[in-house]
């Protein structure tokens, strides 16, 4: 008994070591490495970088000072809000050094010591290296200090405890550096870099478990909070970019619009504050990378065939609603409007964004490339969940198409017109 | 065969061509127009709602916007934009588009030119109407409110280039605005006078206001006035019209 108790208490103490030991290991193993150098091209550096993270889109509240934080990242947990970047000492990181970001971005801990929650995305961050660190440290002290107090997140209980976020650091968060591949070129070791580090392109392209840690492998997610799905990268049915020309797919990261495919969305919001800001070299090595992900053809599902009333229904509003633009056939107008007919956005199938496409409209973001424009009207004013059910049915279905029917169900699970925060 | 048979036949086939002809015409399912580059085409996401026209939309709340001051358009899509104002439908549209670009937008819808649709039907009682009228165009001297028309010119048809007109608006649509206004959550650049107005008024006031502008018959041809007195009370929306012109 006595013996029991003993061996029980070891395997407690263990326990509690290995327990602390994954939440703090490969601490201080990454010294700094900026000598006195130029420091405006450190800066100039940083400031690229953090386009390539899209660090403003969370870290600048709708309408706030730029990098100043408050803005709310609902999760499923609660609400999570971006802190103050800006180096006000008070309320931002002025009191900060390169160290504490460092350790942020490759250990997810905060300069006080607390654990940092995964919506900033460490567990991709964890990947960048210190150089680049450090020229987003320098980057982010030359900004204008502002004084704005972090506001505390809103988390349900047990998130809302360090303690839990420890036994989640401890089952899903390893501290690591991009592994160069050596038989890879160099263009497409960069490219993986920015797509698994910085570009955190993973913390929507990948699936969550219940506790909403993600995989590695790009397989398309659900955003449930956004009501967006970001599509599988391996998936030809998706968005995977096997077969493409390099060229289109920086293109679309570019310009947010190539031939035969425009950016929605989520996507949209990348584009427009990221992607479109990075080099060509840079999009074109993340082209290569994505190009070469491994791919799966999703078996076609034998789908049921669409309700013959339901798809003449869909057939009559997309007579009178959607034809002007995207072609009787569905075949689009080049440079406008986005042919329907064979696009894998469409025939998707998870039919969020199809769903979502219409509820909310839009435009393609503003590029060099995609000046000016044209806009989608947000059909959530004009057409009720039942038609928008048949009209999306029918597209699905239409000129070729072959995907399940949506519900009106599905499209009132969705919202009406919650998509901006 | 006679020359009269003959002449009645070529009658019959030159009947039967021109029916076939016809036939054929009618058989031409009725084409739309190819989509133009033009603002027209690319403010289609617009116009769903604020009519091909930039009339009040579909379930009579949306706003008229044709012909409104365009610095005043310009300033709704940033505040959108921005998080000044609250209508997820309207910041999702807006998100990814530049300053430069709802410059363009709001100069397109400034300059449209669509006849107004009929008022609304006057439902407030005479005594309230008039009272309504009063506050509309006198304001209150005791409680520091100023007219409507004061800022939104003598015939409320708006002053360019940033006040808006308060005609041909949907009742409810007026009264939410100034309920927006009074509670806080639509927002114009500081000093924000509406707000200040806004909290002054109270419910049943902006209530009867809403109801009477919206019962207003407008003249034809009513635009926005070329230029207004000085604003009795501050607005950060017409100091800054006033300051990006003389830059």
């Amino acid at each position: 008994m006595k013996r029991a108790l003993v061996v029980f208490g070891v395997l407690i103490c263990i326990a509690i070591l290995l327990f602390i030991w994954l939440n703090f290991r490969d601490e201080d193993a990454h010294p700094s490495t900026v000598s006195s150098g130029d420091a405006a091209a450190l800066v100039a550096r940083g400031a690229y970088l953090a386009r390539a993270g899209n660090c403003a889109a969370c870290h600048t509240a709708r309408g706030g000072a730029a990098y100043a934080g408050g803005y709310g990242i609902a999760t499923p947990f609660g609400t999570v809000y971006s802190s103050n970047l800006t180096p006000d000492p008070e309320t931002g990181i002025g009191t900060w050094t390169s160290d504490d970001l460092w350790r942020a971005m490759h250990n997810g801990r905060s300069k006080d010591g607390r654990f940092l929650y995964p919506a900033f995305p460490y567990p991709n961050y964890t990947k960048v290296t210190r150089a680049d660190s450090d020229a987003l440290f320098a980057y982010l002290h030359s900004l204008p200090a502002v004084k704005q107090p972090n506001r505390d997140h809103n988390l349900r209980f047990p998130y809302n405890t360090q303690f839990v976020l420890a036994g989640w650091r401890a089952l899903f968060f390893r501290p690591g550096v991009h592994e160069t591949q050596a038989d890879r070129s160099s263009e497409w070791n960069r490219g993986a870099y920015l797509v698994s580090g910085l570009g955190h392109c993973s913390a929507c392209h990948a699936s969550r478990n219940a506790l909403g840690a993600t995989d590695d492998a790009l397989n398309g997610g659900l955003m449930p909070m956004e009501g967006w799905y970001a599509p599988s990268l391996h998936a030809e049915s998706e968005a995977s970019v096997s077969g493409w020309k390099t060229e289109n797919v920086v293109a679309l990261l570019k310009h947010g619009v190539a031939p035969g495919a425009s950016v929605m969305g989520p996507m949209a919001e990348v584009v427009y504050g990221g992607t479109q800001h990075l080099s060509d070299d840079d999009l074109h090595a993340m082209a290569t990378y994505l190009a070469s992900l491994p791919t799966h053809n999703n078996e076609p599902k034998k789908v049921q065939p669409v309700d013959r009333n339901l798809y003449a229904r869909g057939e009559e509003i997309y007579a009178k609603r959607c034809a002007d633009c995207h072609g009787e056939q569905g075949e689009g107008v080049t440079n406008m409007y986005p042919a329907l007919a064979g696009n894998r956005a469409v025939t998707i199938t998870v039919p969020v964004n199809t769903i979502r496409a219409v509820l909310s409209g839009g435009f393609t973001p503003e590029t060099e490339g995609n000046p000016r424009p044209y806009g989608m009207p947000p059909f959530a004013t004009l057409l009720n969940d039942e038609e928008i059910a048949a009209v999306v049915s029918y597209v699905r279905n239409a000129w070729g198409n072959e995907a399940s029917a949506v519900t009106a169900w599905e499209v009132g699970s969705l919202g009406r017109g919650t998509a901006a925060k | 065969m006679s020359l009269h048979v003959y002449r009645l036949r070529t009658l019959h086939a030159a009947v039967c061509s021109a029916v076939a002809l016809l036939l054929v015409i009618l058989a031409i399912p009725a084409q739309a127009a190819p989509p133009q580059d033009s603002m027209e085409q690319r403010m289609l996401a617009c116009t769903a709602c604020h009519d091909d026209q930039g009339r009040k939309g579909p379930d009579a709340y949306y706003p008229r916007i044709a012909g409104k001051p365009s610095e005043y358009l310009y300033n709704q899509l940033r505040h959108f934009r921005d998080g000044r104002r609250h209508y997820p439908l309207m910041t999702g549209l807006l998100d990814q588009l530049s300053d430069a670009y709802l410059m363009e937008i709001a100069q397109y819808f400034s300059e449209l030119k669509a006849p107004y649709a009929a008022p609304e039907r006057a439902s407030l009682p005479t005594s309230t109407a008039e009272r309504a009228r009063e506050l509309v165009t006198s304001g209150d001297k005791q409680r520091d409110l100023p007219a409507c028309a004061a800022c939104h010119g003598d015939a409320l048809m708006g002053v360019q280039p940033a006040v808006p007109g308060l005609l041909g608006l949907p009742t409810d649509y007026i009264r939410a605005q100034l309920g927006a206004w009074k509670s806080g959550t639509r927002k114009a650049a500081a000093p924000d006078c509406m707000h200040d107005i806004a909290e002054t008024l109270t419910p049943l006031e902006i209530s009867i206001v809403s109801a009477w502008l919206s019962a207003q018959p407008i003249p034809p041809g009513a635009a926005p006035a070329p230029h207004g007195d000085k604003p009795p009370k501050e607005c950060g929306s017409v100091l800054d019209a006033a300051k990006g012109a003389r830059q």
